[in-house]
Protein backbone atom coordinates (compact mmCIF):
# COMPACT_ATOMS: atom_id res chain seq x y z
CA UNK A 1 0.00 0.00 0.00
CA UNK A 2 1.32 3.43 -0.87
CA UNK A 3 2.37 5.70 1.98
CA UNK A 4 0.58 9.04 2.27
CA UNK A 5 2.76 12.14 2.35
CA UNK A 6 5.87 10.16 1.45
CA UNK A 7 9.21 11.93 1.29
CA UNK A 8 9.04 12.28 -2.49
CA UNK A 9 5.76 14.22 -2.09
CA UNK A 10 7.30 16.58 0.44
CA UNK A 11 10.40 17.76 -1.46
CA UNK A 12 10.35 20.55 -3.98
CA UNK A 13 11.28 19.85 -7.60
CA UNK A 14 13.76 21.95 -9.59
CA UNK A 15 16.21 22.31 -6.72
CA UNK A 16 19.10 20.13 -7.87
CA UNK A 17 21.25 22.74 -9.61
CA UNK A 18 20.33 25.42 -7.07
CA UNK A 19 21.62 23.22 -4.23
CA UNK A 20 24.72 22.23 -6.20
CA UNK A 21 25.56 25.88 -6.96
CA UNK A 22 25.01 26.84 -3.34
CA UNK A 23 27.33 24.03 -2.20
CA UNK A 24 30.02 25.00 -4.67
CA UNK A 25 29.85 28.61 -3.50
CA UNK A 26 30.76 27.44 0.00
CA UNK A 27 33.35 24.92 -1.22
CA UNK A 28 36.02 26.51 0.96
CA UNK A 29 34.11 25.24 4.01
CA UNK A 30 34.37 21.63 2.86
CA UNK A 31 37.85 20.24 3.64
CA UNK A 32 39.52 18.90 0.52
CA UNK A 33 36.80 20.09 -1.89
CA UNK A 34 37.90 19.65 -5.50
CA UNK A 35 41.46 18.75 -4.50
CA UNK A 36 41.47 15.49 -6.45
CA UNK A 37 39.18 16.62 -9.27
CA UNK A 38 40.39 15.37 -12.62
CA UNK A 39 38.58 16.24 -15.86
CA UNK A 40 40.28 13.26 -17.51
CA UNK A 41 38.72 10.87 -15.03
CA UNK A 42 35.73 10.11 -17.18
CA UNK A 43 34.58 6.54 -17.77
CA UNK A 44 37.09 5.95 -20.52
CA UNK A 45 40.01 6.98 -18.34
CA UNK A 46 41.95 3.86 -17.48
CA UNK A 47 42.15 3.50 -13.77
CA UNK A 48 44.82 0.90 -14.12
CA UNK A 49 48.27 2.06 -15.01
CA UNK A 50 48.33 0.49 -18.48
CA UNK A 51 51.90 -0.35 -19.37
CA UNK A 52 51.57 -3.38 -21.61
CA UNK A 53 52.10 -5.87 -18.78
CA UNK A 54 48.88 -7.64 -19.80
CA UNK A 55 50.53 -8.67 -23.05
CA UNK A 56 53.61 -9.96 -21.27
CA UNK A 57 51.31 -12.36 -19.43
CA UNK A 58 53.50 -15.26 -18.38
CA UNK A 59 56.86 -13.50 -18.59
CA UNK A 60 56.84 -11.95 -15.17
CA UNK A 61 59.22 -12.66 -12.36
CA UNK A 62 57.48 -15.15 -10.14
CA UNK A 63 58.04 -15.55 -6.42
CA UNK A 64 59.31 -18.92 -5.17
CA UNK A 65 56.61 -21.56 -4.75
CA UNK A 66 55.25 -22.01 -1.23
CA UNK A 67 55.76 -25.70 -0.34
CA UNK A 68 52.62 -27.68 -1.00
CA UNK A 69 52.56 -29.64 2.25
CA UNK A 70 48.81 -29.87 2.66
CA UNK A 71 45.74 -30.35 0.49
CA UNK A 72 44.92 -27.12 -1.33
CA UNK A 73 41.97 -27.14 -3.70
CA UNK A 74 42.34 -24.86 -6.67
CA UNK A 75 40.08 -23.47 -9.35
CA UNK A 76 40.15 -25.47 -12.58
CA UNK A 77 40.40 -22.12 -14.34
CA UNK A 78 44.08 -22.00 -13.44
CA UNK A 79 46.80 -24.61 -14.01
CA UNK A 80 47.79 -25.08 -10.37
CA UNK A 81 48.08 -23.30 -7.07
CA UNK A 82 49.35 -19.72 -6.78
CA UNK A 83 52.88 -18.97 -5.54
CA UNK A 84 51.48 -18.35 -2.06
CA UNK A 85 48.24 -19.59 -0.57
CA UNK A 86 46.41 -19.69 2.72
CA UNK A 87 46.85 -22.70 4.95
CA UNK A 88 43.77 -22.24 7.08
CA UNK A 89 41.39 -25.18 7.51
CA UNK A 90 42.20 -27.76 4.80
CA UNK A 91 39.23 -29.81 3.53
CA UNK A 92 38.21 -32.49 6.01
CA UNK A 93 35.54 -35.19 6.42
CA UNK A 94 32.26 -35.15 4.54
CA UNK A 95 32.38 -31.38 3.95
CA UNK A 96 35.86 -31.83 2.49
CA UNK A 97 34.60 -34.52 0.11
CA UNK A 98 31.80 -32.19 -1.03
CA UNK A 99 34.33 -29.38 -1.56
CA UNK A 100 36.55 -31.67 -3.67
CA UNK A 101 33.52 -32.37 -5.85
CA UNK A 102 32.72 -28.63 -6.12
CA UNK A 103 36.24 -27.82 -7.30
CA UNK A 104 35.80 -30.13 -10.31
CA UNK A 105 33.56 -27.42 -11.77
CA UNK A 106 34.52 -23.96 -12.94
CA UNK A 107 33.64 -20.69 -11.23
CA UNK A 108 31.16 -20.10 -14.05
CA UNK A 109 28.88 -22.87 -12.79
CA UNK A 110 26.17 -22.97 -10.16
CA UNK A 111 27.34 -26.48 -9.28
CA UNK A 112 30.64 -25.07 -8.03
CA UNK A 113 29.26 -22.34 -5.80
CA UNK A 114 26.06 -23.93 -4.54
CA UNK A 115 27.91 -27.14 -3.69
CA UNK A 116 30.39 -25.08 -1.69
CA UNK A 117 27.51 -23.50 0.23
CA UNK A 118 26.22 -27.02 0.94
CA UNK A 119 29.70 -28.02 2.13
CA UNK A 120 29.74 -24.99 4.46
CA UNK A 121 26.47 -26.10 6.09
CA UNK A 122 27.73 -29.67 6.49
CA UNK A 123 30.95 -28.24 7.93
CA UNK A 124 28.95 -26.42 10.59
CA UNK A 125 27.43 -29.72 11.77
CA UNK A 126 30.85 -31.39 11.54
CA UNK A 127 32.31 -28.59 13.65
CA UNK A 128 29.68 -29.09 16.35
CA UNK A 129 30.36 -32.84 16.46
CA UNK A 130 34.11 -32.20 16.69
CA UNK A 131 33.51 -29.76 19.54
CA UNK A 132 31.44 -32.34 21.40
CA UNK A 133 34.12 -34.99 20.87
CA UNK A 134 36.61 -32.60 22.48
CA UNK A 135 34.24 -31.94 25.37
CA UNK A 136 33.37 -28.42 24.19
CA UNK A 137 29.69 -27.71 24.71
CA UNK A 138 27.90 -25.08 22.61
CA UNK A 139 27.63 -21.75 24.41
CA UNK A 140 25.23 -19.61 22.36
CA UNK A 141 24.99 -17.00 25.11
CA UNK A 142 28.59 -16.04 24.44
CA UNK A 143 29.33 -17.39 20.95
CA UNK A 144 26.21 -16.00 19.32
CA UNK A 145 26.59 -12.69 21.10
CA UNK A 146 23.28 -13.03 22.93
CA UNK A 147 24.99 -11.46 25.94
CA UNK A 148 25.43 -8.23 23.96
CA UNK A 149 21.90 -8.38 22.62
CA UNK A 150 20.57 -8.82 26.18
CA UNK A 151 22.43 -5.68 27.17
CA UNK A 152 21.53 -3.48 24.21
CA UNK A 153 18.26 -4.87 22.81
CA UNK A 154 16.59 -6.66 25.71
CA UNK A 155 13.01 -6.15 24.54
CA UNK A 156 13.78 -7.38 21.03
CA UNK A 157 15.73 -10.33 22.39
CA UNK A 158 12.95 -11.39 24.75
CA UNK A 159 10.36 -10.93 22.00
CA UNK A 160 12.30 -13.05 19.53
CA UNK A 161 13.07 -15.75 22.09
CA UNK A 162 9.41 -15.89 23.17
CA UNK A 163 8.24 -16.12 19.54
CA UNK A 164 10.71 -18.92 18.82
CA UNK A 165 9.66 -20.78 21.98
CA UNK A 166 5.97 -20.40 21.08
CA UNK A 167 6.52 -21.64 17.53
CA UNK A 168 8.55 -24.61 18.77
CA UNK A 169 5.91 -25.51 21.36
CA UNK A 170 3.13 -25.21 18.78
CA UNK A 171 5.13 -27.40 16.39
CA UNK A 172 5.72 -30.07 19.03
CA UNK A 173 2.06 -30.06 20.09
CA UNK A 174 0.97 -30.34 16.46
CA UNK A 175 3.29 -33.28 15.88
CA UNK A 176 2.05 -35.01 19.06
CA UNK A 177 -1.56 -34.47 18.01
CA UNK A 178 -0.91 -35.90 14.56
CA UNK A 179 0.80 -38.91 16.09
CA UNK A 180 -2.14 -39.45 18.48
CA UNK A 181 -4.68 -39.20 15.62
CA UNK A 182 -2.69 -41.69 13.58
CA UNK A 183 -2.60 -44.08 16.56
CA UNK A 184 -6.36 -43.76 17.10
CA UNK A 185 -7.06 -44.35 13.39
CA UNK A 186 -4.86 -47.42 13.30
CA UNK A 187 -6.67 -48.81 16.40
CA UNK A 188 -10.13 -48.57 14.80
CA UNK B 1 47.25 -17.55 20.95
CA UNK B 2 43.88 -15.85 21.14
CA UNK B 3 42.03 -15.60 17.84
CA UNK B 4 38.57 -15.48 16.40
CA UNK B 5 37.32 -18.96 15.47
CA UNK B 6 34.35 -19.26 13.07
CA UNK B 7 31.98 -22.05 14.16
CA UNK B 8 29.21 -21.58 11.58
CA UNK B 9 26.78 -18.81 10.62
CA UNK B 10 26.14 -16.38 13.50
CA UNK B 11 28.45 -18.31 15.81
CA UNK B 12 32.05 -17.45 16.58
CA UNK B 13 34.43 -18.09 19.43
CA UNK B 14 37.23 -16.13 21.03
CA UNK B 15 39.56 -19.12 21.11
CA UNK B 16 42.68 -19.08 23.30
CA UNK B 17 44.03 -22.34 21.87
CA UNK B 18 44.74 -21.35 18.28
CA UNK B 19 48.22 -22.22 17.01
CA UNK B 20 50.52 -19.29 16.34
CA UNK B 21 51.20 -18.72 12.62
CA UNK B 22 54.51 -19.78 11.07
CA UNK B 23 56.62 -18.54 8.18
CA UNK B 24 55.45 -20.68 5.25
CA UNK B 25 57.23 -18.88 2.43
CA UNK B 26 60.51 -16.92 2.24
CA UNK B 27 58.61 -13.68 1.54
CA UNK B 28 56.35 -14.02 4.62
CA UNK B 29 56.33 -11.99 7.82
CA UNK B 30 54.64 -12.73 11.13
CA UNK B 31 52.93 -9.69 12.60
CA UNK B 32 51.67 -9.17 16.16
CA UNK B 33 48.35 -7.41 15.76
CA UNK B 34 47.98 -4.05 17.49
CA UNK B 35 44.59 -2.99 16.15
CA UNK B 36 42.00 -4.82 14.09
CA UNK B 37 38.61 -3.87 12.71
CA UNK B 38 35.46 -5.74 11.79
CA UNK B 39 34.44 -4.85 8.25
CA UNK B 40 30.87 -4.74 6.96
CA UNK B 41 31.96 -7.40 4.47
CA UNK B 42 32.97 -9.66 7.39
CA UNK B 43 29.27 -9.76 8.19
CA UNK B 44 28.62 -11.54 4.88
CA UNK B 45 30.94 -14.28 6.14
CA UNK B 46 29.36 -14.22 9.60
CA UNK B 47 25.91 -14.59 8.02
CA UNK B 48 27.04 -17.59 5.95
CA UNK B 49 26.62 -15.90 2.59
CA UNK B 50 30.11 -16.39 1.12
CA UNK B 51 30.77 -19.84 -0.36
CA UNK B 52 33.70 -21.88 1.03
CA UNK B 53 33.76 -20.22 4.44
CA UNK B 54 35.14 -23.07 6.52
CA UNK B 55 34.58 -23.79 10.19
CA UNK B 56 37.74 -23.03 12.15
CA UNK B 57 38.83 -20.05 10.07
CA UNK B 58 39.90 -16.69 11.54
CA UNK B 59 38.46 -13.61 9.83
CA UNK B 60 39.85 -10.09 9.69
CA UNK B 61 41.39 -8.15 6.81
CA UNK B 62 41.86 -4.74 8.45
CA UNK B 63 44.75 -4.65 10.90
CA UNK B 64 47.97 -3.03 11.99
CA UNK B 65 50.77 -4.81 13.78
CA UNK B 66 54.38 -5.12 14.77
CA UNK B 67 56.67 -7.35 12.72
CA UNK B 68 57.80 -10.26 14.90
CA UNK B 69 59.60 -12.42 12.31
CA UNK B 70 60.48 -12.25 8.62
CA UNK B 71 61.24 -14.86 5.96
CA UNK B 72 64.66 -15.22 4.33
CA UNK B 73 63.79 -13.11 1.26
CA UNK B 74 62.16 -10.18 3.04
CA UNK B 75 64.36 -7.11 2.59
CA UNK B 76 62.37 -3.97 3.34
CA UNK B 77 60.60 -4.90 6.56
CA UNK B 78 62.47 -5.72 9.73
CA UNK B 79 61.53 -7.07 13.12
CA UNK B 80 60.01 -4.32 15.25
CA UNK B 81 58.53 -2.28 12.39
CA UNK B 82 54.99 -1.11 13.10
CA UNK B 83 53.01 -1.57 9.90
CA UNK B 84 49.57 -1.15 8.46
CA UNK B 85 48.69 -4.15 6.33
CA UNK B 86 46.45 -3.53 3.29
CA UNK B 87 43.71 -6.11 2.94
CA UNK B 88 44.93 -7.12 -0.54
CA UNK B 89 47.61 -9.81 -0.65
CA UNK B 90 49.66 -8.86 -3.70
CA UNK B 91 52.84 -10.26 -5.25
CA UNK B 92 53.85 -6.95 -6.83
CA UNK B 93 55.14 -8.55 -10.03
CA UNK B 94 52.28 -10.19 -11.94
CA UNK B 95 50.75 -8.20 -14.85
CA UNK B 96 47.87 -6.98 -12.67
CA UNK B 97 50.10 -5.78 -9.84
CA UNK B 98 52.43 -4.11 -12.36
CA UNK B 99 49.44 -2.07 -13.51
CA UNK B 100 48.61 -1.15 -9.91
CA UNK B 101 45.61 -3.47 -9.70
CA UNK B 102 46.78 -4.81 -6.35
CA UNK B 103 43.31 -6.09 -5.52
CA UNK B 104 43.48 -8.43 -8.50
CA UNK B 105 46.82 -10.17 -7.98
CA UNK B 106 47.29 -13.32 -10.05
CA UNK B 107 49.51 -15.10 -7.52
CA UNK B 108 47.62 -14.91 -4.25
CA UNK B 109 44.44 -16.96 -4.52
CA UNK B 110 44.42 -20.52 -5.86
CA UNK B 111 40.76 -21.16 -5.11
CA UNK B 112 39.05 -18.44 -7.17
CA UNK B 113 40.38 -16.68 -10.26
CA UNK B 114 37.67 -14.00 -10.06
CA UNK B 115 38.81 -12.88 -6.64
CA UNK B 116 42.13 -11.56 -5.36
CA UNK B 117 43.85 -12.80 -2.23
CA UNK B 118 42.54 -11.30 1.02
CA UNK B 119 43.26 -11.91 4.66
CA UNK B 120 40.60 -13.84 6.54
CA UNK B 121 38.05 -13.90 3.77
CA UNK B 122 37.06 -17.55 3.26
CA UNK B 123 38.79 -19.86 0.81
CA UNK B 124 37.05 -17.84 -1.88
CA UNK B 125 39.57 -15.16 -0.82
CA UNK B 126 42.56 -17.52 -0.78
CA UNK B 127 42.21 -19.40 2.51
CA UNK B 128 44.36 -17.09 4.64
CA UNK B 129 43.70 -16.70 8.35
CA UNK B 130 43.05 -13.07 9.19
CA UNK B 131 43.92 -10.37 11.66
CA UNK B 132 41.20 -10.77 14.28
CA UNK B 133 43.88 -12.55 16.25
CA UNK B 134 47.00 -11.85 18.26
CA UNK B 135 49.32 -12.90 15.42
CA UNK B 136 48.92 -13.25 11.68
CA UNK B 137 50.99 -14.52 8.76
CA UNK B 138 51.53 -11.81 6.12
CA UNK B 139 52.62 -13.11 2.68
CA UNK B 140 54.60 -10.94 0.23
CA UNK B 141 55.64 -8.82 3.20
CA UNK B 142 57.78 -6.44 1.16
CA UNK B 143 54.98 -5.45 -1.22
CA UNK B 144 51.99 -3.92 0.54
CA UNK B 145 52.64 -3.54 4.29
CA UNK B 146 53.53 0.06 5.01
CA UNK B 147 55.50 1.35 7.99
CA UNK B 148 53.54 3.82 10.09
CA UNK B 149 54.72 7.40 9.86
CA UNK B 150 55.80 9.07 13.07
CA UNK B 151 52.84 10.80 14.65
CA UNK B 152 50.30 8.82 12.70
CA UNK B 153 47.28 7.96 14.81
CA UNK B 154 46.96 4.19 15.14
CA UNK B 155 43.20 4.21 14.63
CA UNK B 156 43.56 6.24 11.43
CA UNK B 157 46.31 3.84 10.33
CA UNK B 158 44.14 0.76 10.72
CA UNK B 159 41.34 2.46 8.77
CA UNK B 160 43.83 2.96 5.92
CA UNK B 161 44.01 -0.81 5.40
CA UNK B 162 40.55 -0.91 3.80
CA UNK B 163 37.79 1.55 4.73
CA UNK B 164 39.47 4.78 3.67
CA UNK B 165 40.92 3.57 0.34
CA UNK B 166 37.78 1.59 -0.47
CA UNK B 167 35.57 4.64 0.12
CA UNK B 168 37.99 6.79 -1.86
CA UNK B 169 38.09 4.38 -4.79
CA UNK B 170 34.28 4.24 -4.85
CA UNK B 171 34.31 7.98 -5.53
CA UNK B 172 37.34 7.87 -7.83
CA UNK B 173 36.01 5.13 -10.11
CA UNK B 174 32.70 7.03 -10.30
CA UNK B 175 34.45 9.66 -12.46
CA UNK B 176 32.91 12.55 -10.50
CA UNK B 177 33.21 15.91 -12.26
CA UNK B 178 32.98 19.36 -10.64
CA UNK B 179 29.37 20.18 -9.83
CA UNK B 180 28.08 16.60 -10.18
CA UNK B 181 25.20 15.31 -8.12
CA UNK B 182 26.39 12.13 -6.42
CA UNK B 183 24.05 9.64 -4.74
CA UNK B 184 25.55 7.13 -2.31
CA UNK B 185 23.44 4.13 -1.32
CA UNK B 186 24.39 2.97 2.17
CA UNK B 187 25.56 4.97 5.18
CA UNK B 188 27.83 2.27 6.55
CA UNK B 189 31.55 2.98 6.99
CA UNK B 190 32.29 2.67 3.25
CA UNK B 191 29.30 4.75 2.18
CA UNK B 192 30.20 7.46 4.68
CA UNK B 193 33.75 7.55 3.41
CA UNK B 194 32.69 7.51 -0.28
CA UNK B 195 30.30 10.41 0.37
CA UNK B 196 33.00 12.39 2.14
CA UNK B 197 35.51 11.81 -0.65
CA UNK B 198 32.98 12.72 -3.36
CA UNK B 199 33.62 16.34 -2.30
CA UNK B 200 37.36 15.86 -2.91
CA UNK B 201 36.50 15.25 -6.57
CA UNK B 202 34.43 18.43 -6.72
CA UNK B 203 30.89 17.12 -6.28
CA UNK B 204 28.16 19.75 -6.30
CA UNK B 205 25.73 17.67 -4.23
CA UNK B 206 26.13 14.51 -2.19
CA UNK B 207 23.00 12.60 -1.23
CA UNK B 208 23.11 9.54 1.04
CA UNK B 209 20.28 6.99 1.20
CA UNK B 210 19.89 4.48 4.05
CA UNK B 211 17.24 3.10 6.41
CA UNK B 212 18.88 3.81 9.77
CA UNK B 213 18.30 7.31 11.12
CA UNK B 214 21.37 7.32 13.37
CA UNK B 215 23.59 6.56 10.40
CA UNK B 216 21.89 9.21 8.28
CA UNK B 217 22.51 11.73 11.03
CA UNK B 218 26.16 10.65 11.06
CA UNK B 219 26.32 11.11 7.26
CA UNK B 220 25.11 14.69 7.64
CA UNK B 221 27.88 15.47 10.10
CA UNK B 222 30.81 13.38 8.89
CA UNK B 223 30.17 13.42 5.14
CA UNK B 224 28.49 16.85 4.91
CA UNK B 225 25.79 15.08 2.89
CA UNK B 226 22.07 15.43 2.46
CA UNK B 227 20.74 12.21 3.97
CA UNK B 228 17.37 10.54 3.50
CA UNK B 229 15.63 7.47 4.85
CA UNK B 230 14.16 5.29 2.10
CA UNK B 231 11.63 3.92 4.62
CA UNK B 232 9.94 7.32 4.37
CA UNK B 233 9.58 7.00 0.60
CA UNK B 234 7.16 5.04 -1.52
CA UNK B 235 9.79 4.69 -4.19
CA UNK B 236 13.40 5.86 -3.73
CA UNK B 237 13.86 6.10 -7.50
CA UNK B 238 10.98 8.55 -7.87
CA UNK B 239 12.32 10.52 -4.91
CA UNK B 240 15.78 10.75 -6.45
CA UNK B 241 14.43 11.64 -9.88
CA UNK B 242 12.40 14.48 -8.39
CA UNK B 243 15.36 15.58 -6.28
CA UNK B 244 17.53 15.78 -9.41
CA UNK B 245 15.15 17.82 -11.58
CA UNK B 246 13.74 14.59 -13.11
CA UNK B 247 17.11 14.23 -14.83
CA UNK B 248 18.81 11.62 -12.66
CA UNK B 249 21.99 11.81 -10.61
CA UNK B 250 25.25 12.18 -12.49
CA UNK B 251 26.78 9.39 -10.45
CA UNK B 252 25.41 6.65 -8.18
CA UNK B 253 27.56 4.64 -5.79
CA UNK B 254 26.37 1.27 -4.48
CA UNK B 255 28.03 1.01 -1.09
CA UNK B 256 25.68 -1.67 0.22
CA UNK B 257 26.22 -4.89 -1.70
CA UNK B 258 24.59 -8.23 -1.09
CA UNK B 259 22.63 -7.58 2.11
CA UNK B 260 20.54 -4.59 1.08
CA UNK B 261 17.05 -4.13 2.49
CA UNK B 262 14.13 -2.42 0.82
CA UNK B 263 12.71 -4.87 -1.70
CA UNK B 264 10.74 -7.93 -0.58
CA UNK B 265 11.41 -10.16 -3.58
CA UNK B 266 15.14 -9.37 -3.56
CA UNK B 267 15.26 -10.17 0.16
CA UNK B 268 13.41 -13.48 -0.22
CA UNK B 269 15.29 -14.64 -3.32
CA UNK B 270 18.68 -13.31 -2.24
CA UNK B 271 18.91 -13.59 1.51
CA UNK B 272 16.34 -16.19 2.53
CA UNK B 273 16.53 -18.67 -0.36
CA UNK B 274 20.04 -17.86 -1.66
CA UNK B 275 18.67 -18.13 -5.22
CA UNK B 276 20.95 -15.21 -6.07
CA UNK B 277 24.12 -13.94 -4.40
CA UNK B 278 22.28 -11.77 -1.91
CA UNK B 279 20.05 -8.84 -2.68
CA UNK B 280 20.80 -6.46 -5.53
CA UNK B 281 18.34 -3.80 -4.34
CA UNK B 282 20.84 -0.95 -4.05
CA UNK B 283 22.26 -1.74 -7.47
CA UNK B 284 18.77 -1.64 -9.03
CA UNK B 285 18.07 1.70 -7.40
CA UNK B 286 21.45 3.01 -8.59
CA UNK B 287 20.86 1.98 -12.21
CA UNK B 288 17.38 3.46 -12.20
CA UNK B 289 18.30 6.69 -10.39
CA UNK B 290 21.36 7.66 -12.41
CA UNK B 291 21.05 9.89 -15.49
CA UNK B 292 21.28 8.56 -19.03
CA UNK B 293 24.98 8.19 -19.83
CA UNK B 294 25.74 8.25 -16.10
CA UNK B 295 28.11 6.16 -14.06
CA UNK B 296 27.33 3.55 -11.43
CA UNK B 297 30.20 2.66 -9.12
CA UNK B 298 29.90 -0.66 -7.29
CA UNK B 299 31.94 -0.91 -4.12
CA UNK B 300 29.51 -3.03 -2.05
CA UNK B 301 30.44 -6.70 -1.97
CA UNK B 302 28.40 -9.27 -3.88
CA UNK B 303 28.83 -13.03 -3.76
CA UNK B 304 30.26 -14.92 -6.71
CA UNK B 305 27.40 -16.86 -8.35
CA UNK B 306 25.05 -14.25 -9.86
CA UNK B 307 22.54 -11.48 -9.24
CA UNK B 308 19.49 -10.31 -11.11
CA UNK B 309 20.56 -7.11 -12.85
CA UNK B 310 18.55 -4.65 -14.99
CA UNK B 311 20.67 -5.16 -18.12
CA UNK B 312 18.06 -3.59 -20.41
CA UNK B 313 18.16 -0.31 -18.49
CA UNK B 314 21.96 -0.34 -18.42
CA UNK B 315 22.08 -0.71 -22.20
CA UNK B 316 19.23 1.67 -23.02
CA UNK B 317 20.55 4.39 -20.73
CA UNK B 318 24.12 4.00 -21.96
CA UNK B 319 25.49 3.55 -18.48
CA UNK B 320 29.02 2.86 -17.41
CA UNK B 321 29.28 0.36 -14.58
CA UNK B 322 32.57 0.31 -12.70
CA UNK B 323 33.65 -1.75 -9.73
CA UNK B 324 36.68 -3.31 -8.13
CA UNK B 325 38.24 -4.14 -4.83
CA UNK B 326 40.25 -1.14 -3.70
CA UNK B 327 43.85 -1.05 -4.81
CA UNK B 328 45.08 -0.02 -1.36
CA UNK B 329 48.80 0.21 -2.09
CA UNK B 330 48.18 2.50 -5.07
CA UNK B 331 46.07 4.90 -3.03
CA UNK B 332 48.03 4.95 0.24
CA UNK B 333 50.43 7.85 -0.47
CA UNK B 334 47.62 10.22 -1.43
CA UNK B 335 45.37 9.16 1.45
CA UNK B 336 48.12 9.32 4.06
CA UNK B 337 48.72 12.88 2.87
CA UNK B 338 45.03 13.76 3.20
CA UNK B 339 45.02 12.43 6.77
CA UNK B 340 48.33 13.89 7.88
CA UNK B 341 47.29 17.26 6.41
CA UNK B 342 44.13 17.18 8.51
CA UNK B 343 41.69 17.20 5.60
CA UNK B 344 39.96 14.12 6.96
CA UNK B 345 40.04 12.35 10.32
CA UNK B 346 38.67 8.87 9.52
CA UNK B 347 38.75 7.59 13.10
CA UNK B 348 35.63 9.63 13.82
CA UNK B 349 33.69 6.66 12.41
CA UNK B 350 34.99 4.27 15.09
CA UNK B 351 32.15 4.21 17.58
CA UNK B 352 32.93 1.06 19.59
CA UNK B 353 36.13 -0.46 20.96
CA UNK B 354 36.23 -4.08 22.20
CA UNK B 355 38.94 -6.29 23.68
CA UNK B 356 39.54 -9.20 21.29
CA UNK B 357 38.09 -11.55 23.93
CA UNK B 358 34.67 -9.96 23.36
CA UNK B 359 34.62 -10.50 19.61
CA UNK B 360 31.32 -12.48 19.57
CA UNK B 361 29.59 -9.48 21.17
CA UNK B 362 31.20 -7.12 18.66
CA UNK B 363 29.97 -9.19 15.70
CA UNK B 364 26.46 -9.48 17.10
CA UNK B 365 26.23 -5.75 17.77
CA UNK B 366 27.56 -4.86 14.32
CA UNK B 367 25.29 -7.38 12.63
CA UNK B 368 22.17 -6.20 14.47
CA UNK B 369 23.19 -2.50 14.38
CA UNK B 370 22.85 -2.23 18.15
CA UNK B 371 23.77 0.78 20.27
CA UNK B 372 24.11 3.04 17.18
CA UNK B 373 27.24 1.19 16.11
CA UNK B 374 29.08 2.36 13.01
CA UNK B 375 32.54 0.80 13.13
CA UNK B 376 33.85 -1.62 15.78
CA UNK B 377 37.55 -1.79 16.67
CA UNK B 378 39.23 -4.79 18.32
CA UNK B 379 42.21 -4.50 20.64
CA UNK B 380 44.20 -7.64 21.43
CA UNK B 381 45.56 -7.73 24.98
CA UNK B 382 49.13 -8.16 23.68
CA UNK B 383 48.78 -5.12 21.45
CA UNK B 384 50.23 -2.61 23.85
CA UNK B 385 53.22 -4.69 24.88
CA UNK B 386 55.86 -2.72 23.00
CA UNK B 387 54.69 0.52 21.52
CA UNK B 388 54.03 3.88 23.06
Amino acid sequence: MLMKNALEDRIAAGQDRIIAQRNMARAADIPGWGLDADPDNDPTYPMKHSNGADHERLNYEKAPQQPLDMEILHSIERPGVTRVFGTSTPPIGLSGAIRRFAYKYSEATATHWMTLILADRVDTIQGKLTDLMHGILPNPWVERGWRAEWKHNRAGFIGRTATTALLLTAGILLLKRKKKNKYQLSNR
Amino acid sequence: MLAMNFRGPFQIRADRNRPEPEIKHPMDAIVRVTRSLICGSDLHLYHGMVPDTRVGMTFGHEFTGIVEAVGSEVQKLKVGDHVLVPFNIACGSCPHCKQELYGNCHEANPEATAVGGFFGYAHTGGGYDGGQAEYVRVPYADVSPTILLEGMDLENAVLLTDVVPTGYQAAEQAGIQKGDTVVVFGAGPIGLMAARFAWFFGAGRVIVIDELDYRLEFARKFSFAEAYNFREMNDPVVFLKKATDYFGADVCIDAVGCEASGHAWQTISGKSLLMQAGTATAFHWAVNSVKKGGIVSIIGVYGPPWNLAPLGSIMNKGLTIRGNQASVKRLLPKLIDHIMSGRINPKEIITHRFPLEEIPDAYRMFSKKLDNIIKPLLIPSRANASFA
